[in-house]
């Protein structure tokens, strides 16, 4: 195979030195990590290595010479270099050159065991392949790479193709820690040779982290445990609580808070990411709620809300009262029958008549809940989206009566419609086998079954329509609501943190590696450059995205039409923790 | 060495094929498609500036008319960073993989690099598409669970779509590679 020799970008134009890195035997690569410089002593080099051997279990080792002739070539250092092969021995034995002003280097790789098979030469062909040290070593590859049971900083680096240049360079921190300004035996070019990189408001942030941590995670366990007291669980404040986004987004918040300020540090870069998104969103949250909150108090906005509220309720009441009406005569110039249709339409209107009486007793106290309402902006803009949500179920619940009962008289319909027919067939259900069965009736009960499905069929057309009208509403109303939680949901899962690191410094997250072939002379080894190909946005989303409240619509639109064929009520909206169905 | 030759997609269009061997392991594959034709790209815009100015007299709305040229704008540069390829690239190194390189006509890349640990076999298959029977060159990736199958057929030259001819060459190019891969990689 040929040989790559993965060179840094950093160490292209140094002194001559050794060549510090690690051999990857199965893809026949050699990974240079660092590069010594004389004068030094052999046994000093060996310790060195030994050292950052224990700190990072990397296989580090020296790897070979590298030349870089400035001035007339040398042949003293030549020889020099090739006597060096047999102080550090190693399979095989890289030695780089470079010429003054010449872009093209000289590779050779040397065996000093002569192989068995003859076919293979003493001599390896060698590929010089570029890579950015540090860009390597700050990136994540995604997906990472599957590791079956690796224990975080028990095993040695082992890793498949590429996985491992990135992996040895990531793991290899100890050896960049030594600078020139280090008073060590040994002088290293690397990286981070020219002085290790630091922020001052990074450092800052780190030391102060500590006890910030501590304090809010105690405030938030104090607030966690005063909501999981015994008074919440009693049956008709825990009722409430299950039907209401608001706590339920209160709730979630509050986890997401309460992993964020965790006195524990992140395992793994996820981790860390995950955190990271998490404090963004809810950051993002408060900012935009702080604003909402400014818009809403400021000229007058809630009490012009507040005076606005009352009519609307009531225009929406009276609308209802002329639908009504109009199902009560004769809707689309459809017959219905009219005890029934005067039956139905004047239930249905008592009821707009309470919760218009209700609406007006609330009145005065609009505007003062409102605005304590519209404080509560301030813990984010999810949560007051959540509470516009809860008053839109809370003003259309007269509608979501008239759904119940509307579905309800129709499901009863429809199943003594399915019964009577089949005794119309001759037939029935049998419950212990489950299946449709021949049976012989007597005369007398063929004649009352049959007259009562004449009169269920004759009916239908009017619980039908009436079904059919009150459904409608009910779906406008959840189409609302479910768009207001789809919004929520958006600014609970987007991780924003990592879409910021893509925009920004897009060679963090790494879907992989691109080639780039460098000129190329005849004779001369090929050079390759090694670049950082980012993750696209879409995959970024997809890998890093928050687990949101988990309200999702779990109906097929198939089960759904089934449902309201049927008249089974529908509950588009399953809370965490709710029996199914 | 370089060279270039002349051929045709499955449309009748011309393709350029470009071929350099920088080394016997490395070799590299450019594929130059069509440019956007100048008479395509009026005869859209007449479209769309004709239709507007029919909405303009039937509304008399001026807003109708920089929504034209807003939206013929915002579409020629979607156009040309998200849809058309000017330029598909296949680079062969032995013993390091195969990179497959799109480039569009705002000059925006996009990569795609797959390690030769992964790659099984390099083919031409032959596809019915509509009332075409047309050829692509693909590569097939190895399965890590089973070690004789295959996980995914990847198409190579999607937009460019040359023929049979062109891609016999590019074929004989790359199984020489892989074929020197193959034997140096299973002698000890």
């Amino acid at each position: 195979m040929v040989l790559k020799a993965f060179f840094p970008t950093c160490c292209a134009s140094v002194d001559s030195g050794l060549l510090v890195g690690r051999w990857v035997p199965e893809q026949s690569s050699a990974v240079v990590l660092a590069i010594v410089h004389f004068p030094f002593i052999p046994i000093q080099v060996k310790e060195l290595l030994a050292q950052v051997q224990q700190a990072s279990r990397v296989g580090v080792a020296v790897l070979g010479t590298w030349c870089h002739r400035r001035q007339e070539p040398e042949e003293s250092l030549g020889h020099f270099l090739e006597g060096l092969g047999t102080i550090f021995s190693h399979e095989p034995w890289l030695q780089l050159c470079r010429e003054r002003g010449s872009k093209f280097w000289s590779c050779k790789a040397t065996r000093r065991q002569v192989p068995t098979s003859p076919s293979a030469p003493g001599e390896d062909q060698v590929m010089l392949i570029f890579y950015d040290q540090r860009k390597v070593l700050l990136s994540q590859l995604n997906p990472p790479a599957a590791l079956p049971d690796r224990q975080a900083g028990d095993a040695t680096a082992s890793a498949g193709g590429l996985a491992a240049v990135f992996d040895t360079v990531a793991r290899s921190e100890a050896l960049f820690r030594r600078d020139r300004f280090d008073e060590g035996p040994v002088r290293l070019s690397h990286w981070q040779s020219e002085g290790v990189e630091a922020s001052i408001l990074v450092e800052l942030a780190k030391r102060a982290s500590g006890p910030v941590c501590l304090l809010l995670s105690c405030l938030l366990s104090l607030i966690s445990t005063a909501s999981a007291c015994r008074v919440f669980r009693l049956w008709p404040l825990s009722f409430i609580w299950s039907k209401l986004s608001t706590c339920e987004q209160l709730r979630h918040r509050l986890g997401q808070l309460t992993l964020i300020f965790s006195t524990q540090k992140a395992e793994n870069p996820a981790q860390l990411m995950r955190k990271a998104n998490m404090f963004v969103s809810v950051l993002l949250d408060v900012a935009l709620g702080f604003a909402l909150l400014s818009w809403l108090h400021g000229k007058d906005r809630i009490g012009q809300l507040a005076d606005a509220l009352v009519p609307v309720a009531d225009h929406v009441a009276e609308e209802l009262q002329h639908l009504l009406q109009w199902l009560m005569g004769a809707p689309a110039g459809l017959k219905m029958n009219r005890a029934l249709d005067q039956v139905l339409g004047r239930f249905f209107l008592y009821h707009i008549h309470l919760w218009i009486s209700y609406i007006h007793l609330m009145s005065p106290f609009i505007e003062r809940i409102l605005w304590h309402v519209g404080l509560s902006a301030c813990l984010g803009l999810t949560v007051a989206l959540s509470i516009l949500s809860d008053i839109v179920a809370l003003l259309t619940f007269h509608i979501y009566c008239f759904y119940v009962y509307g579905a309800r008289l129709y499901c009863l319909k429809i199943c003594g419609l399915s019964s009577l027919w089949r005794l119309f067939r001759g037939k029935k259900w049998n419950v212990l086998r489950q299946r449709v069965d021949s049976c012989s009736y007597d005369l007398d009960q063929l004649f009352i079954g049959t007259l009562l499905f004449t009169i269920l069929v004759f009916l239908l057309p009017t619980t039908a329509l009436y079904y059919l009208v009150f459904t409608l509403l009910r779906l406008l109303v959840v189409t609302v609501q479910g768009l207001i939680h789809l919004l929520v949901d958006l600014i609970n899962s987007l991780p924003l943190y990592s879409l910021g690191l893509r925009l920004c410094r897009p060679y963090r997250l790494a879907a992989g590696v691109k080639f780039r072939v460098l000129e190329h002379e005849a004779g001369r080894p090929l050079r390759l450059l090694m670049q950082i190909n980012p993750l696209p946005y879409s995959h970024v989303v997809h890998t890093y995205r928050l687990p949101s409240c988990g309200c999702h619509p779990k109906h097929s639109w198939g089960s759904l039409c089934r449902k309201l064929f049927f008249g089974e009520l529908i509950y588009p909206w399953r809370q965490r923790g709710d029996k199914q169905d | 060495m370089e060279d270039e030759q002349s051929f045709s997609d499955i449309c009748g269009g011309r393709l350029a094929l470009q071929r350099r061997y920088y080394s016997p392991s490395c070799r590299e594959f450019c594929l130059s498609c069509p440019r956007l034709s100048l008479r395509s790209l009026t005869a859209v815009t007449c479209t769309v500036w004709l239709a507007a100015y029919g909405l303009f007299t039937l509304y008399e709305n001026s807003m109708i008319l920089s929504a034209a040229i807003f939206i013929t704008l915002l579409g020629l540069l979607g156009y040309l960073h998200f849809v058309k390829i000017d330029q598909e690239t296949l680079l062969i190194i032995d013993s390091l993989g195969i990179q497959m390189t799109s480039s569009y006509a705002s000059g925006k890349e996009s990569t795609t690099f797959i390690e030769m640990g992964k790659v099984k076999d390099v083919v031409i298959n032959e596809a019915i598409y509509m009332q075409k029977v047309i050829y692509y060159l693909c590569i097939l990736l190895k399965d890590p669970l089973e070690p004789h199958g295959i996980s995914q057929v990847v198409p190579v030259f999607q937009s460019a779509k040359p023929r049979l001819d062109c891609l016999i060459e590019v074929y004989r190019s790359c199984q020489e590679i892989l074929a020197h891969q193959k034997a140096t990689s299973t002698s000890p």
